[in-house]
């Protein structure tokens, strides 16, 4: 049985002041420099949520724009208005910091989100407004609380607390008195980390045109940690993000491996759907409050707005062959295996080189490759460089060296065969996965044959390796065909027979 | 000869540039003691 992918959602989150209370860049600097001329400044270079729902690279994320397009116009961006400014997008949406305090107090079952009445009451009618939100989400909103109460957990009980503006209108609260693991630091994390795998997985089953009841499996590869004391990490995202979003009949389980998660997790989904272990999988991942404003300090060095201003979430729905939707070819997939070692030649050679080798395939037979998505903007003004590029460019190089390519071609391969990343500095959000939905409807309109997503993961940041990892995958244009059910009894016995025939003639020669 | 022979040698090595082992194997083949080396990752 085939895996295709049905459908994509990919979300993003606006929240300028958790950039300021969460970004760990702004933690660590309120920690080691309070009176920091950096601390200071952040603030004058936060986005509107009109700016951030205007910027070129969001507008790509959530489908309004393609990557093509995105190429065709010059950078920056920064000071761009996108000729399309909808909130909503073919993939998903823009929510704003409001609403997604809404949809975070909704995701929250034990009652440790806080919001005050009069914000609640003010943002209810909108939030219930969104195409993604139903009746069973907006339900979950409580009424809130008294500001007082609100700024008395955040003074005396060490609540994180939730501003619009700077202004207080919420708080989340420790789960525990003394167990870290419960902090509000972390609680706060994983709400964040699961109200927009909630909000991504409504977003994905939607644009597949599927029911909610037809997902059997979720599996999250976000690269947060929930669980006590006594159980770290013991999980599951998945399945506490499936029962908000209402997927009553699947179960889950957490695939991590940092950035590299999501491209394990769809290679585990399409492997069980292959298998037949379950009709319908769902890839969720939610974003990480940690990475937010992680390049401010150079960005604003350089007077530039904070682009790392948005939570984001996706899903990609991989389903049983319709006949229609891309493939994924698990007969070509890459990894970096722990002997494998770790020049760049090796990892690209192990992700890209050898597994198209093994099919018989050289780098031009495919059209595009998607490896680290990074907002190539963010990446340069941070002075680490065009990751997507860096990739590509290595791509290229050993495609002349193995004959696929002509050196002359080497410049144009970045433009011809790669996408430009446009997708937020959030760790496992921009690995390879952000143009699935837009591969998708390319390889639907016949305008693309194959793609490889190629998933990178820095294991060495939990101390337990120095090693990192990858693996990569293929997608492709579905060429119609019914899967194959296997040999018949009578093709069986023919086969046997003839073996049989070939052995026997065999030992009429030995003799 | 070399200009890393006998030197000591701080390595920083980037996942999607030349990540810290690769640089530390150039190193030592050049006659340099690496004192420290790790990758970090930028993304």
């Amino acid at each position: 049985m085939k895996s295709v992918i049905k459908g994509t959602g990919y979300i993003l989150a606006h929240t300028p002041d958790m950039v300021f209370y969460n970004g760990s860049t702004q933690t660590t600097e309120r920690i080691v420099n309070p009176d920091s001329e950096y601390l200071k400044e952040l603030p004058k270079h936060l986005r509107k949520y009109d700016q951030a729902v205007s910027y070129w690279p969001h507008q790509v994320y959530i489908g309004n724009k393609t990557p093509e397009e995105l190429e065709n116009t010059p950078e920056p961006y920064y000071d761009k208005v996108c000729d399309c400014k909808d909130r909503f997008g073919k993939y998903g949406e823009i929510i704003p910091e409001d609403e997604f305090y809404l949809l975070m107090q909704a995701s929250d079952v034990f009652d440790l989100v806080m919001l005050e009445k009069g914000f609640v009451s003010k943002t209810k009618d909108k939030f219930a407004k969104d195409q993604y939100i139903d009746e069973s989400i907006v339900a979950r909103v409580k009424e809130g609380f008294d500001l007082a109460e609100i700024e008395k957990c955040v003074k005396e009980e060490h609540a994180e607390g939730l501003y619009i503006d700077f202004k207080l209108v919420g708080c989340v609260k420790k789960a525990h008195d003394v167990d870290p693991n419960f902090s509000a630091h972390v609680i706060h994390e994983n709400l964040v980390a699961k109200a927009s795998s909630v909000l991504a997985l409504i977003a994905g089953v939607k644009n597949a045109g599927i029911s909610k009841d037809e997902v059997d499996f979720v599996i999250d590869c976000c690269e947060e940690a929930c669980g006590d004391m006594l159980q770290r990490g013991g999980g599951n995202f998945a399945k506490a993000a499936a029962e908000i979003a209402g997927l009553n009949n699947a179960t889950g389980a957490d695939t991590r491996g940092f950035c590299a998660g999501p491209s394990h997790a769809i290679i585990e989904a399409a492997s069980l759907v292959a298998a037949g272990t379950y009709k319908t999988v769902a890839v969720t991942a939610g974003g990480c409050t940690a990475k937010l404003g992680m390049n401010g300090v150079n960005i604003v060095k350089k007077g530039l707005p904070i682009m790392e201003d948005v939570i984001a979430g996706f899903c990609v729905i991989i389903s049983q062959n319709d006949q229609k939707n891309p493939v994924i070819n698990l007969d070509i997939h890459g990894k970096l295996a722990v002997g494998a070692g770790s020049a760049p030649q090796n990892v690209i050679g192990a992700l890209v080189m050898d597994p198209l080798a093994e099919a018989g395939l050289k780098v031009t037979d495919v059209d595009k490759f998607s490896p680290e998505m990074q907002n190539a903007e963010i990446m340069k003004a941070a002075a680490t460089g065009d990751v997507a590029e860096a990739n590509y460019k290595m791509i290229a190089a050993l495609a002349v060296k193995r004959g696929d390519l002509d050196k002359s071609v080497v410049p144009t391969f970045p433009k011809e065969r790669g996408v430009k990343g446009y997708a937020p500095i959030q760790g496992h959000i921009p690995s390879g996965v952000p143009p699935i939905g837009y591969f998708r409807d390319e390889m639907l309109k016949g305008k693309m044959n194959r793609a490889m997503i190629i998933g990178k993961g820095s294991l060495f940041l939990g101390r337990l390796t120095n090693l990192f990892d990858g693996v990569s995958f293929v997608i492709e244009k579905n060429d119609g065909s019914k899967d194959s059910g296997g040999a018949s009894e009578e093709e069986v016995k023919s086969l046997i027979a003839k073996a049989m025939k070939e052995f026997a003639s065999t030992l009429l020669k030995a003799e | 000869m070399s200009i890393l022979a006998g030197k000591k040698v701080v390595i920083i090595g980037d996942r999607d540039g030349v990540p810290g082992p690769a640089i530390e194997a150039c190193a030592k083949s050049a006659g340099a003691e690496v004192v420290f080396s790790s990758t970090e990752c930028f993304v």
